[in-house]
């Protein structure tokens, strides 16, 4: 790039990936800037990973339309057989016109096929009642209500944010209780992405900090520099060290009250003591560094002008000038920059994975720093080693001009930059190593251990490489010791020396014999883990990988790789997935969800990364994180913390499941014994449609006497109260895959409501045989035989829903009873009056008279007790259900009372590296992607703000996560303003 | 697109009372939910657990409560005296053969016929006589709305301008039918008196009651004459037509009873209460228990029914045929109970639930205390 301006020479400056101004970035320290639209269109990242939001559905609702379309068959078999039943009955002499009921004039006169048609459609209207309409304002009433009371559970409250959960979708309450397969993304959503500077290691020496770990997840920063390091190493290599920390890095200091573009917002803060600084970077583990050495006492005060300002340990402010940033690229797994002190000497500080930096220092310095850094990270910290190469004047011109050169190549400018690096990065002196923490969140691996004893198999999808979100498995329990890991990576495929492809397959076909031919036949849904007999498998793939698995170099292999794969996956408790792309992560999702048995799946994240696994799960659970909002607004839930997730599902989940469910069986059951006994009636009135009930009785049913109670149920029934629901996750299997939905439970309660129905009519009917039912001899007419019917009915649906209530609250008290007297008062007050604006007074007095009839009394009881008791004897026959019988259970996947903490699970452990945890490179495939992807990775590490006219920052790359920091430092420091006394500072990031 | 979304929701957020944003400058108000017993799901509960051990008592008393109450009724049911007879005349020779046929008789003579039956029980008390229809669909749609039940409330506009429900029994002669529609003009009108052979040969009439046969709503309220013509109901229905098929006006049904006649006589209104079943019966007739207390209402002996068949108008019909639609007539005398006529089901139905019951609740105490043990402590309600 040419940038003229008026007496001047042109200079050239280089236009790369990072200065790239994505979506969503915010400017800071500037007005405005000049840009330049380099793409607009389909092959944006935006555009690639956006994927539509598509109504979801869930299962139930698929469940309840197969059962509507069973009921809506045996609504239209009804009419049929009706229909032509009656047209059987009329063909015999004198039944269809017989003299006392003529037809009207018009009626003769209808053609005859027409009248059958219409005498179907009547029947379709007389029996249409089957088919539960009201069913669907019920069952949304109840996910709205329902939803609420994840809105309102103080469990979910976090105190940090002050926020509680967020119900975006009320429609997949009960969904929540049917998750097969939970897609989670590591950072942010198992681990805290908040690192923290655990210890060092400088010249082979350990360094740790022993001061107690504060509440909230920053240091305390007490006053003055902490001096607890013993004086092991030469102090000369000691601030060698600590000033390669505080000046390899790309962080930028953030000082309150500086930042012009907050405005306002900071106005009338106080002035805050020089300690109170916060740092941006893309990386927190550069964060965490930087503040490490603060702690040591080297404290980075910023860049200006291109000059790094040191405080050291002797309140000395040091400056250096930054010459050169090498960025941090997943390839080459460390960075380096050059500086040059004041008395001019240049220095290269460079910090990188231990891999990529052993062989760059001289091999005598390695060993003693190598124990370290395995034991770090067989610990599970991020370990990162720090070298440094003093660099003479001629070797700094040629490095100046080959950088040079590199940058502004227009072909192959990574290449020559990269060459120009590794160049640059050799021969250096290994100084130390550093051990961040990236803690787990709190109580993942509770949740997860929680979640696997629910039967959920657990995917974790991730951008990080393998190493690092291998060590988070192991911290959170999804890989144990036991676990005998299946690796489907790069570097397998690489081993073989053989082609990719067939390597690639070899290795599926073992991995499918091993994990599923020779694992015993189990059920899924059925499989309890703490059997402890199988083998564990955990299975690890990469994105490479995965996209040859997905679209295979010859179309053919495609449906042999896939069910392979999936097979395999299917068998694994846990599934690594490292190195996603957010649409690869969508694509997994997706290609779960539509495999065999189509399970419920469930995407947690907290990034925008995770966006679109979450619009593709059937569930997208948002967590209310750091990385923004994106991944909250996008998700049909969001909570603030992933140790909600166990009472979201196991809890939460589980009841809306119960609750729903039962509602559906329910309001099938009720309309099937409401309109049977009406169908029925039909052989005993020349099939001429005239309906049992009154017309009020008929559309009152469902509105007003049977509405109020299922759904006091629906959202109060606790079958098994929440306590034991969440120490025993087993209890979640109980209703996997749509458990109390499936045909055998419908087929259950159709019996039963085909049982009643008979009940009801042919009782009331037996007892009709001598209509004279008053002790005064007087009869009772058609009225009365359907106001019987109608009041066991109700008595009964009513009285099954009170016997299986587990759960007996005020509400579901008021509702039962209430509905029941309901129907007694308004029969009393229906009948009562000479109504004006009916045609015909039927029911006047009839239930009146109903009432004053000992049989009558006495039909109802009995056909109330017979139409209940079988339920009554299954209950008592089936294992006994209650919350006590509960508790005795042996509790096998108890994960109540195991202390949490990050140090108690603390396992093996491959190494980790500290890199970028959002750098998402793909080695091959993605195309569209790759470029800026690489430039994603670039940008979050390098370069930031050492151009400072260019006033762009990191945040440019995550804004939301920029943005969150900013409102979270805000909210700190006004809370800061009500607590002035407080002595210790945090600092939040 | 997001970015719509994003908005949307955020001013969403807005919405709430206290909803505020995770940073701005009046983020102090605090969003945690209440902590009320409702939201937390917490509210007080009472957990029933049905098990062996709470049902058992519960079937044991049903069955000891059920099965005296079956005995009762069933013993009260066969104490009630009932005696059916039919007088269809299906047969040759049987002696309404010949008035139930179209040819036998014309227009200008009535038909009647006895049917003698013996009674070998004595009728104690009120007996209660019932005519019985058999295949007689009174439920039929067509035939149950076809009715007009504010005429029958003596509203004079309904009087004369009834629903178009009666169609085609609405009007006659471009007048009116009152009342209207296919039930009223049905209405059963065979003459049934009974008689008492007294064993020395000589023939008593039995006293027929023909009021207290309706509900007293039905007879009070529900149907009333119309208002005016000061009580001579001639005038009233002077406008209006009689039921085709009626051999007299509404206003002659009971001529000697003001109380009885017109729309509230009470043959009218038991006959408007549509029967259930296409086999019926209704009741047509009281017959009071003598005074003295001493002799039984109906004592053991010969009786003869007398069935006078009404002439029909016009048609050469006969007036109340049956047997075009295979029907049957049946005259009940029956006695009642508390729980109104004989009828063994509620007996029978209640003696077998109770025994099920009490069976079951031993076949559960088998179980319970077999098997039941191990899990005893679980079954203590909450």
């Amino acid at each position: 790039m040419h940038i003229y301006k008026p007496e001047q020479e042109p200079a050239v400056r280089s236009l790369g990936p990072e200065n790239l101004l994505l979506k969503g970035a915010t400017l800071k320290n500037t007005k405005k800037i000049y840009g330049v639209s380099v793409y607009t269109g389909m092959e944006t990242k935006m555009a690639l990973n956006y994927q539509g939001k598509s109504q979801k559905r869930s299962a139930v609702e698929k469940s309840i339309n197969a059962f509507l379309c069973v009921y809506l068959c045996i609504l239209i078999s009804k009419a049929v057989v009706c229909t032509t039943l009656k047209y059987v009955w009329q063909s015999k002499e004198g039944q269809d016109e017989p003299w006392y009921n003529q037809k009207t004039q018009k009626e003769k006169d209808t053609f005859m096929y027409l009248k059958m048609f219409t005498d179907f459609l009547s029947f379709m209207v007389l029996f249409n009642f089957i088919i539960p309409v009201s069913m669907y304002v019920t069952v949304e009433m109840q996910k709205f209500f329902g939803s609420f009371f994840i809105k309102w559970d103080n469990d979910f409250f976090d105190p940090e944010i002050k926020e509680g959960a967020l119900v975006n979708t009320s429609d997949l309450n009960e969904e929540l209780g049917q998750v097969e397969y939970v897609f989670t993304d590591k950072t942010g959503t198992l681990t805290q992405n908040n690192m923290e500077f655990i210890e060092c290691c400088i010249d082979g020496f350990q360094y740790r900090q022993r001061d107690v770990r504060s509440e909230l997840d920053g240091f305390t920063v007490t006053d003055g520099p902490v001096h607890k390091l013993q004086p092991k190493a030469g102090v000369e290599k000691e601030e060698l060290f600590l000033r390669a920390l505080c000046l390899c890095h790309t962080v930028q200091v953030k000082e309150a009250g500086s930042e012009e573009t907050l405005g306002d917002r900071l106005d009338g803060m106080l002035p805050k003591p020089e300690e109170e600084r916060g740092f941006i970077a893309s990386s927190p583990d550069e964060v965490a560094l930087v503040k490490g050495a603060m702690k040591y006492g080297f404290t980075f005060l910023g860049l200006e002008n291109k000059k790094m300002k040191i405080r050291n340990r002797q309140n000395d402010i040091e400056e250096y000038s930054l010459l050169h940033v090498l960025n941090f690229d997943p390839v080459r797994r460390r960075m380096s920059v050059i500086v040059q002190t004041r008395s001019g000497e240049t220095l290269l500080f460079c910090k990188g994975a231990d891999s990529s930096i052993f062989p760059r220092v001289r091999p005598e310095e390695v060993d003693r720093i190598r124990l370290h850094v395995e034991r770090n990270a067989t610990e599970g910290y991020r370990t990162l080693c720090v070298a440094y190469k003093q660099l003479t004047a001629e070797e700094y011109m040629v490095a100046e001009t080959g950088l040079q050169d590199a940058r502004l190549a227009l072909q192959d400018r990574e290449e020559k930059l990269m060459a120009m690096y590794n160049q640059l990065e050799t021969g250096m002196s290994l100084i130390g190593a550093t051990a961040v923490e990236d803690r787990l969140q709190e109580e993942a691996a509770e949740t997860m251990e929680a979640l696997q004893g629910a039967g959920m198999k657990i995917w974790v999808l991730t951008g990080d490489k393998m190493e690092t979100a291998k060590s988070t498995c192991y911290a959170c329990r999804l890989f144990q010791r036991g676990t005998e890991l299946l690796e489907l990576t790069v570097r397998t495929l690489e081993d073989g020396r053989s082609k990719r492809e067939e390597r690639l397959l070899e290795l599926l076909r073992d991995y499918h014999k091993r994990a599923v031919q020779d694992a015993p036949p189990v059920r899924t849904g059925v499989v309890t883990r703490s059997w402890c007999g199988s083998q564990e498998y955990g299975f690890i793939i990469d994105g490479a990988t995965l996209t040859l698995v997905m679209n295979p170099p010859r179309d053919a292999d495609a449906s042999l790789y896939r069910s392979l794969f999936l097979q395999i996956c299917q068998n694994c408790t846990t599934v690594l997935c490292c190195r996603m792309a957010p649409l690869q992560k969508a694509q997994i999702v997706k290609m779960v969800k539509n495999s065999k048995g189509s399970p419920i799946t469930l995407s947690i994240g907290d990034g925008a990364n995770d966006v679109s696994m979450i619009l593709e799960a059937h569930v997208g659970i948002g967590i209310k994180g750091k990385e923004g909002r994106q991944a909250v607004r996008n998700s049909d839930y969001a909570i603030p913390k992933l140790k909600h997730l166990k009472k979201l599902l196991l809890a939460h989940g589980h009841l809306y499941y119960v609750r729903i469910a039962h509602l559906v069986q329910y309001f099938f059951y009720k309309n099937l014994c409401f309109i049977l006994p009406q169908f029925l009636y039909q052989f005993f009135c020349g099939y001429s449609q005239q309906p049992l009930y009154d017309a009020a009785y008929l559309t009152m049913y469902n509105i007003c006497f049977t509405s109020l109670p299922i759904l006091a149920y629906s959202l109060l029934e606790q079958h098994i109260c929440i306590e034991i629901l969440l120490d025993n996750a087993t209890l979640y299997r109980e209703i996997a895959k749509n458990a109390m939905l499936r045909w055998r439970p419908f087929l259950y309660w159709t019996l039963l409501g085909i049982f009643q129905g008979l009940m009801f009519f042919f009782g009331v009917r037996f007892l009709f045989s001598n209509p004279a039912l008053q002790d005064n001899g007087q009869v009772f007419g058609n009225w009365s035989y359907g106001t019987i019917v109608f009041t066991v009915l109700v008595f009964t649906v009513t009285l099954k829903l009170a016997l299986d209530t587990r759960h007996w609250t005020w509400l579901n008290h008021s509702a039962i009873w209430g509905s029941l007297a309901f129907y007694v008062f308004f029969s009393f007050f229906w009948g009562g009056i000479i109504w004006p604006f009916l045609k015909q007074q039927r029911l006047y007095f009839v239930f009146a008279n109903m009432l004053s009839s000992v049989s009558a009394w006495l039909v109802i009881i009995i056909l109330i007790l017979l139409s209940l008791l079988p339920e009554i004897l299954l209950m008592v026959l089936r294992k006994p259900r209650g919350p006590l019988s509960r508790q005795k259970k042996p509790g096998q996947s108890n994960v109540g009372g195991i202390p949490s903490s990050q140090s108690s699970a603390r396992p093996l452990l491959m190494r980790t590296f500290s890199d970028e945890s959002n750098t998402v490179i793909l080695t091959d495939g993605c195309c569209h992607t790759s470029l800026l992807q690489a430039s994603e990775g670039a940008l979050l590490t390098g370069a930031v703000g050492w151009d400072h006219q260019s006033s762009l920052t990191s945040a440019d790359l995550h804004p939301l996560r920029f943005n969150k920091t900013q409102q979270r430092f805000q909210l700190e420091s006004h809370d800061s303003k009500s607590h002035k006394t407080a002595p210790s500072r945090h600092f939040l990031l | 697109m997001m970015a719509s979304s994003y908005n949307a929701k955020e001013e969403d957020g807005h919405h709430h009372p206290g909803s505020v944003g995770s940073g701005g400058p009046g983020g102090v108000k605090s969003k945690k939910p209440d902590n009320t017993a409702f939201k937390q799901q917490r509210l007080p509960a009472w957990q029933p657990i049905l098990t062996a051990g709470t049902v058992l008592p519960a079937f044991f008393m049903i069955g000891l409560i059920f099965i005296p109450i079956g005995i009762g009724l069933f013993v009260t049911s066969n104490n009630i005296k009932e005696f059916e007879i039919d007088y269809t005349g299906v047969d040759m020779s049987s002696p309404c053969f010949n008035c139930s046929q179209n040819y036998s008789w014309n227009s200008t003579s009535s038909c009647s016929c006895s049917v003698p039956f013996t009674l070998d029980q004595a009728f104690e008390s009120n007996v209660f006589m019932y005519y019985g229809l058999s295949n007689f669909y009174q439920n039929h749609r067509r035939y149950v709305k076809s009715r007009d039940d504010s005429q029958l409330n003596g509203d004079k506009s309904s009087l004369l301008n009834p629903s178009k429900e009666c169609e085609p029994y609405r009007t006659s002669d471009k007048k009116q039918i009152a009342p209207c529609g296919a039930i009223a003009n049905s209405l059963f009108n065979d003459t049934l008196e009974l008689f008492y052979i007294h064993p020395n040969g000589s023939r008593f009439a039995i006293n027929l009651v023909k009021t207290g046969i309706a509900w007293w709503t039905d007879k009070h309220v529900k149907f009333r004459n119309p208002a005016g013509g000061d009580g001579n109901l001639s005038i009233v229905f002077q406008d209006t037509s009689k039921p085709v098929n009626w051999r007299k006006p509404v206003y002659e049904l009971d001529p000697n009873d003001p109380d009885n006649n017109g729309f509230i006589n009470e043959d009218l209104i038991v006959w408007m209460r549509t029967a259930a079943l296409p086999t019926f019966r209704k009741l047509y007739r009281i017959i009071q228990k003598k005074k003295d207390n001493m002799t039984p209402t109906l004592p053991p002996g010969d009786y003869i029914l007398e069935v006078t068949y009404s002439i029909l108008t016009i048609n050469v019909t006969p007036d109340y045929p049956v047997r075009s639609f295979d029907g049957r007539k049946r005259v009940i005398l029956s006695t009642i109970s508390w729980m109104g006529g004989k009828n063994p089901f509620l007996g029978i139905a209640y003696i077998t639930v109770g025994s099920v019951c009490f069976f079951l609740g031993v076949v559960l105490l088998f179980i319970h205390h077999k098997y039941g043990n191990r899990n005893n402590n679980a079954d203590i309600p909450n």
